[in-house]
């Protein structure tokens, strides 16, 4: 499926330029796209040696023991393929609670963590399992208690109460991530289920 | 986050330094891991952008949306929030400024940026630091979330602060 929207995007994007007589502008757009990767890349890199370094020292002193007895019960449930052990709850555990806050710098490297350690329950390595996508659903909708950015941007185009979108955003949040759940659960039934 | 952990560490006999210095080093292969899964994706959804493919998609969904309730100047943040990160706050950005933080439209795309997050850029630097190439459904989940945030907050916020 991946395949198909990749070359969607890119064939349709250079077909629709050929059309519209626009075709000059693909080869500095894919030129400069991809730098953009590479310096998005590293400027993950720091951000990510921070966090890592932050969540090796939260492991050694047993705080994300301490944050898995307060969701871990919820989260345990949305995962049942995880051995409740795992060092995947522990990491799933984590980018949650740093979604929840609003760290969205936090968030990535953290998420990035959990996913190699359901790598490592996986057999095929080549395929994400079904508790993969149910962790990028709860990602990608993440359940958002301060949206910390959306507030400073407010702030800065001089509203009189940047924060009043507070419980909208996590309304919208909640139903965003039931709703992406949900079908989760669809397709994870339909393809089969029990697989890990 | 930066001081609690550390002191934590400290007080409970942890060696912070070193295992500071052991999560890092993780941190810079990753970094590496991903690129060209990076480079793949920006550089499709750079193209579709360049073309003029996207704002075409946005011109086209305008009137079938706004059939149903939706308001046009919403439109292209909402096609541009799961491609884009950057895109989507800088679209946010323009709406803050030409329509009021405070007004109606305003308010809900904030709601829109803060409560939905960028898909594919998540999906290919998630996947690509475990090397995954096939996503499965993965896609489909993460858009549906998408598409339910966008529809939610029209929703919600014209209950909120509508007239």
């Amino acid at each position: 499926m991946i395949n198909l929207i990749w070359l969607l995007l890119l064939a349709g994007g250079i077909v629709y330029a050929g059309f519209t007589g626009r075709i000059e502008v693909i080869t500095p757009s894919v030129i400069s796209a991809a730098e953009n990767a590479v310096t998005l890349a590293f400027k993950l890199t720091g951000v990510m040696c921070l966090w890592l370094g932050m969540m090796k020292i939260a492991e050694r002193a047993g705080l994300v023991r301490v944050m898995s007895i307060i969701i871990g019960p919820v989260i345990r449930r949305i995962f049942p393929s995880v051995p409740p052990n795992h060092p995947a709850m522990g990491a799933i555990v984590m980018t949650v609670s740093a979604n929840m806050l609003g760290l969205g710098n936090a968030a990535t490297p953290l998420g990035i963590k959990a996913i190699q350690e359901l790598q490592k329950l996986s057999r095929d390595r080549d395929t994400a399992t079904p508790a993969m996508c149910t962790l990028l659903a709860l990602c990608t909708t993440g359940v958002t208690l301060v949206p910390a950015t959306v507030i400073a941007l407010r702030a800065a185009a001089g509203s009189v109460d940047p924060a009043e979108i507070v419980g909208a955003t996590l309304a919208v949040s909640f139903t965003a991530a039931a709703a992406a759940l949900t079908v989760d659960r669809i397709f994870r039934a339909a393809c089969g289920g029990r697989v890990r | 986050m930066l001081l609690l952990i550390p002191l934590a560490g400290y007080l409970r006999r942890v060696r912070v330094y070193e295992a500071f210095v052991e999560g890092a080093a993780e941190g810079f292969q990753t970094a590496v891991r991903i690129m060209p899964f990076l480079v793949a994706m920006l550089v499709a959804v750079g193209v579709f952008r360049a073309s003029g493919a996207l704002e075409d998609c946005v011109a086209l969904l305008k009137p079938l949306l706004a059939f149903i309730g939706v308001p046009p100047e919403l439109v292209p943040l909402a096609v541009m929030r799961p491609l884009s990160g950057t895109g989507a706050l800088g679209l946010t950005t323009e709406l803050l400024a030409s329509e009021g933080p405070d007004s109606l439209i305003g308010r809900t795309a904030s709601t829109i940026l803060g409560s939905t997050d960028t898909t594919f850029y998540i999906l290919t630097v998630y996947f690509g630091a475990a090397g995954i190439r096939n996503p499965r459904y993965a896609v489909f989940v993460g858009l549906t979330g998408d598409i339910t945030g966008f529809f939610m907050s029209i929703y919600i916020c014209k209950l909120l602060f509508g007239p």
